[in-house]
């Protein structure tokens, strides 16, 4: 498996392999989450940002700041990375940058569509999107009024095009429906980038093969306990899985009948060691910290890609270890902002 | 000996040579005066205050609510020049010199400026928006309305091209006209139309998409709109395109008004009837020059109020930034017991006490305190840091200097010496005194204009030109020196000091290539006799010289950089190192490299036809061989290999010793410890800067060791490619000339 990526790999990816490994240096530390836990308000904690990377972005914020803000500059100073690398990266690696983004790409269509069945401003829900996940014609998604239109008239132009093959039907769409596609969405991106990742081998395919695994069992998870009490059939929900990771197959076929959360889903993901630890953890009854629980899990892996040299893997995971920050800095500044300072450690996950 | 330890400690003190004492110094200062105080210091700029509050983090400091106010006020002051050089005004570069103004004044008057102008901006930027929709209005009228005109006329033909139709003219223009009459009897063509304007960059993507969404069925017509219009969001000139969508249905209708929100395009509704559309485009047009003369008249208000503001910029950015930094200079200084009192510790050069306690007593009398300031000076655990005190021509070279690292407490300073070695060395390399003149013409403009140039902000590669000026100047002298020995100018010898030595054979010169020239007279007095330009031996001339030149140079620096740790080992009173590591280091490059060196200017004086190379190689691969032609002077050989035997002797003497020696007295300490102290040995410790006096840190043998290995083995190492690498100076001189 592995090739000789060591002679060669430095001659494209060396130089962004660096700058990613030196934004990775720039996360914030334990001492940083620990002076921003322990901030008052939210300039505090915009005064301790600016000591940070994230200094420059927030510098000419005036003074009432709101959480979004602060969330809204620290992704635009992502955004300007990832721009930045993507310029500098060269194939294969463009299109392994561009497929970290599909993910965000899906998650704007279902935002757009579902907010436009729900007669919201375009505008509104435009400012909401992710700004990783935009694409040319975005705005567009709002005159379609079945899944066969959105294809046809938006998506058809973009990288999600291939994905759509499973879900198209004339039906209306609905909350349900779109839920659906969101996920068949999903299945299909998640299975194209593990074949993408198989295809450039070596140290990429073994450390992203890992990350999208997990990826996938996690959704599977989710899936699994949302779909819990609704009228999705166990076949429907089956066809939601994806079609690699570690509980596939069986562990889909025994997820797939689920009916209880506790016990049920608990019994099937601890047959697998690796998930054991992240039940083992939760005591019967806390299953909303299943999602803290999971995000740990994540971002260990996540760290364990830097520990490895010549791949791409560490591409992806700074973004998800970037992404995760700014989920932790919303939810630290909304505690301030809401004077809850009690719950911030609820779902913070620490990154070092 | 003795005597010349006495004749050294009798030198002048150098004040270059050793960075200043410094002193560890505590301050008390009453709270009421605490913000003079430090402000007066910080325009001193001899104290450096310890940061005594390094556990706490920025928010939880005492002073941290001013320095956000600070901060703020500067993100105000920024807004300011953002907005000042987006209207393209220019703030004024020369600094008003006005009063200092309150902070708090300045807050509010900052603010009551933010607020103004922010409220014209949004006045102006509704304006602008009405005006960018009447202008595009405008446009459309006249751009759609040529189409619908060409449409009016034409519909026919272009529809009959577009579907290829069969129909005759007549009999589509009956179907169409009947179509229309049942659906909206007043459009003749049997089609309706949305008009509007579009960035042109969003025009294609546009066009495609409406043609999705109807499949096909529209027609999409499109100009460019001619003029730039402003961008609202980032205030830029963007090209737009006027466009006319002929379509029918209902359903299609509703698609297309969405899909033009979607990319953001204007619909603007433009009439059929000639007559209308030309009633329209006067009431607009009329209404444009109405607000374009609001709008002129708000842009010459804010512009005033900006230049109000511009004028003053420049002193209340300063102002702030000054404030800001006391702020946090005050965050670093500790509450006393009973709060009303900071107390600050800091590094202070000696020689400034006189002039710091001035500083603190004009800060009691000006903030009218009762209590004066205390300042008395502390012991220090820790090294001082060091400090050098530079003027304007010395400072380039320290920083060449700290370029490389900075020297330890009270260390001797090589910056002495680099300000001529550093710019011979350079000359040696440039050596051209045409070359010499036109830097040392750049050197005294940038000189001259000294006051002028250090007020401006220069661009980064003149900023290191105008810092380095003074180095710039000694590197033009000694180029104009060097130039003149190896007598070049512009690399053309010159005859300056009388006739050259050397003239032709015969009278017509003609053998001058061949069997070269033949001397006459008294070598040249000065430099390189300007014969040999251009002979056929000018080359393994000038090679050889500058080669020989070149390690003699680099021997006698090499030297000086050992002599130096000499007298830093005596500063320090380190009589170890001067015994291990001065003596040895002497003796092993002086034994080879010297020693080359003497052969070197042997030969230059007798003039012997020696081979050097083969003397050096020689003398290692095989001491005792006979010389034969390349004996210089009586006695080499066993001096050969006495300095031989000596480099041979210093390697391990420099290597062993020291570590041995360090773990025998700390034994010895470490014994004399558990029965009390008695008296200090000769090598005491202590006095090394570095070791902390709580705390005697675990004395381990093999770091020592290893250390002692790795400093000899560069030293060994260094001594031979150092040499190598004073080369350089010969190979860059031939570079400099052929370069030309």
């Amino acid at each position: 498996m592995y090739g000789f990526e060591a002679m060669t790999f430095n001659i494209h990816g060396g130089y962004l392999e660096a700058i990613v490994r030196g934004h990775r240096a720039g996360l914030l530390t334990a001492a940083d989450y620990n002076n921003l836990c322990q901030c008052e308000t939210l300039d505090d904690i915009k005064m301790h940002l600016s000591a940070t990377e994230y200094g420059p972005y927030l510098q000419n914020e005036p003074s009432p700041l709101h959480t979004t803000t602060i969330v809204e500059k620290c992704t635009l100073k992502l955004v300007d990375e990832y721009k930045h690398m993507l310029c500098q990266a060269t194939e294969p690696l463009s299109t392994f940058l561009e497929y970290i983004t599909y993910g965000h790409m899906i998650d704007n269509v279902v935002l757009i569509v579902t907010g436009t069945l729900h007669e919201r401003d375009v505008q509104e829900l435009l400012e909401k999107c992710h700004p990783l996940g935009m694409f040319d014609s975005i705005a567009t998604l709002a005159v379609a009024q079945n899944m066969r239109e959105l294809y046809r008239l938006v998506l058809v132009d973009t990288p999600l095009a291939p994905y759509f093959s499973e879900c198209i039907t004339s039906e209306d769409l609905d909350d349900m429906n779109i839920e659906i596609m969101r996920n068949t969405l999903y299945k299909a991106y998640l299975e194209d980038f593990y074949k993408f990742c198989q295809k450039l081998g070596g140290a990429t395919a073994e450390i992203m093969s890992d990350l999208l695994a997990f990826e996938a069992d996690r959704r599977a998870v989710n899936i699994t306990i949302n779909s819990i009490g609704t009228e999705l059939t166990r076949d429907d929900r089956r066809k939601l899985y994806s079609n690699f990771g570690l509980l596939y197959p069986y562990g889909h076929e025994e997820l797939a009948v689920c009916e209880d959360i506790d016990q049920v889903v608990r019994a099937v993901m601890e047959k697998y060691p690796p998930y054991q630890s992240i039940f083992s953890k939760l005591s019967y009854g806390e299953s909303q910290m299943l999602d803290k629980a999971f995000y740990e899990e994540e971002v260990k892996r996540l760290c364990l890609a830097f520990e490895q040299q010549f791949h791409y893997g560490v591409f992806f995971a700074y973004m998800r270890l970037r992404e995760q920050e700014i989920r932790n800095l919303m939810w630290i500044s909304e505690c301030v902002a809401q004077n809850q300072k009690s719950r911030v450690h609820d779902s913070v996950v620490f990154i070092f | 000996m003795e005597r010349m330890e006495k004749f050294i400690d009798n030198l002048p003190p150098m004040d270059l040579m050793r960075s200043e004492k410094m002193t560890l110094v505590q301050l008390i200062i009453p709270v009421e005066s605490a913000h003079r105080a430090i402000s007066y210091l910080g325009e001193l700029g001899l104290l450096q205050f310890r940061d005594l509050n390094a556990e706490k983090s920025p928010f939880q400091r005492t002073f941290v609510n001013q320095v956000k106010r600070c901060g703020e006020m500067s993100r105000k002051l920024r807004f300011f020049k953002d907005q000042i050089s987006k209207a393209g005004l220019l703030s004024s570069l020369h600094p008003v010199v006005e009063p200092d103004v309150e902070l708090e004044e300045l807050e509010i008057q900052l603010a009551e400026h933010e607020h103004e102008l922010i409220e014209m901006n949004s006045n102006s930027e509704k304006l602008r928006q009405t005006y960018n929709e009447l202008l595009e209005f405008k446009i459309v009228l006249q751009k759609a309305g040529g189409f619908l005109v060409s449409s009016n006329n034409h519909a026919v033909d272009e529809e009959r091209e577009l579907s290829e139709n069969v129909y005759s003219n007549d009999g589509y223009v009956e179907t169409a006209s009947l179509l229309e009459q049942e659906m909206r009897p007043a459009d003749q063509s049997g089609l309706r139309f949305i008009s509007g304007i579009i960035c042109k960059s969003k025009a294609l993507r546009f066009e495609r998409m409406l043609f999705r969404a109807t499949r096909g069925n529209m027609l999409f017509n499109h100009a460019p709109a001619g003029e730039e219009i402003m961008d609202p969001v980032s205030a830029e000139m963007v090209e737009k395109t006027v466009f006319v969508v002929f379509f029918s249905g209902e359903q299609a209708k509703t698609k297309i008004l969405k899909i033009c929100e979607a990319f953001g395009a204007n619909c603007y509704p433009v009439p059929d009837d000639i007559s209308k559309q030309r009633q329209i485009t006067r009431e607009v047009l009329s209404r444009l020059s109405e607000l374009e003369t609001t709008l002129d008249a708000g842009i010459r208000h804010r512009n005033k109020a900006l230049t109000s503001v511009g004028y003053h910029l420049t002193h209340w950015m300063s102002m702030v930034r000054r404030e800001k930094a006391v702020y946090d200079t005050l965050n670093m200084l500790n509450f006393d017991v009973t709060k009303k009192c900071l107390v600050g510790e800091g590094w202070c050069p000696i020689f400034a006490k006189a002039q710091i306690q001035e500083a603190l007593q004009r800060a009691t009398f000006d903030s009218n305190s009762q209590v004066g300031i205390i300042f008395h000076v502390m012991d220090a655990v820790e090294s001082p840091p060091t400090y050098f005190r530079t003027n304007r021509f010395t400072n380039a070279y320290q920083e060449i200097v700290d370029a490389y690292g900075v020297a330890r407490y009270q260390e001797s300073n090589p910056a002495v010496y680099t300000v001529i070695t550093f710019p011979f060395l350079f000359a040696v390399m440039f050596g051209d005194w045409g070359h010499g003149i036109c830097l040392l013409l750049g050197a005294l403009v940038l000189i001259a204009r000294e006051s002028r140039l250090s007020t401006q902000k220069l661009g980064s590669f003149m900023e290191m030109l105008f810092g380095g000026r003074y180095v710039l100047l000694l590197m033009s002298l000694f180029s104009i020196y060097c130039g003149l020995i190896y007598n070049e100018f512009f690399s053309v010898p010159f005859h300056i000091f009388g006739g050259s030595a050397y003239k032709c054979r015969d009278a017509t010169c003609r053998d001058a290539q061949s069997a070269g020239l033949i001397k006459f007279r008294d070598p040249y007095p000065f430099g390189v006799d300007p014969s040999w330009r251009g002979s056929r031996s000018e080359l393994p001339f000038l090679n050889s010289l500058k080669m020989k030149m070149s390690i003699l140079l680099g021997v006698a620096q090499m030297n000086l950089g050992i002599i130096l740790s000499y007298f830093n080992a005596r500063f320090f009173r380190n009589s170890l190192d001067i015994r291990y590591q001065f003596v040895p280091q002497m003796i092993f490059l002086n034994s080879l490299f010297g020693y080359l060196s003497l052969l070197i200017i042997i030969k230059w004086c007798t003039g012997s036809q020696a081979d050097l190379y083969h003397v050096m190689i020689y003398m290692f691969l095989s001491p005792t061989d006979d010389l034969g032609d390349n004996e210089l002077f009586w006695g080499q050989r066993p001096l050969q290999i006495v300095l031989l035997l000596l480099a041979l002797v210093a390697v391990p003497w420099m290597l062993f010793p020291k570590p041995f020696i360090l773990k025998k007295l700390h034994s010895e300490r470490f014994q004399g410890r558990t029965y009390g102290m008695l008296g200090t040995s000769e090598f005491d410790l202590d006095v090394e800067p570095d070791s902390a006096r709580q705390h005697h840190e675990e004395f381990n043998f093999s770091e020592v060791f290893v250390h002692q290995m790795i400093h000899s083995i560069e030293f060994v190492l260094g001594a031979v490619s150092n040499t190598a690498s004073y080369l350089r100076l010969w190979a860059l001189s031939p570079t400099t000339c052929l370069g030309v």
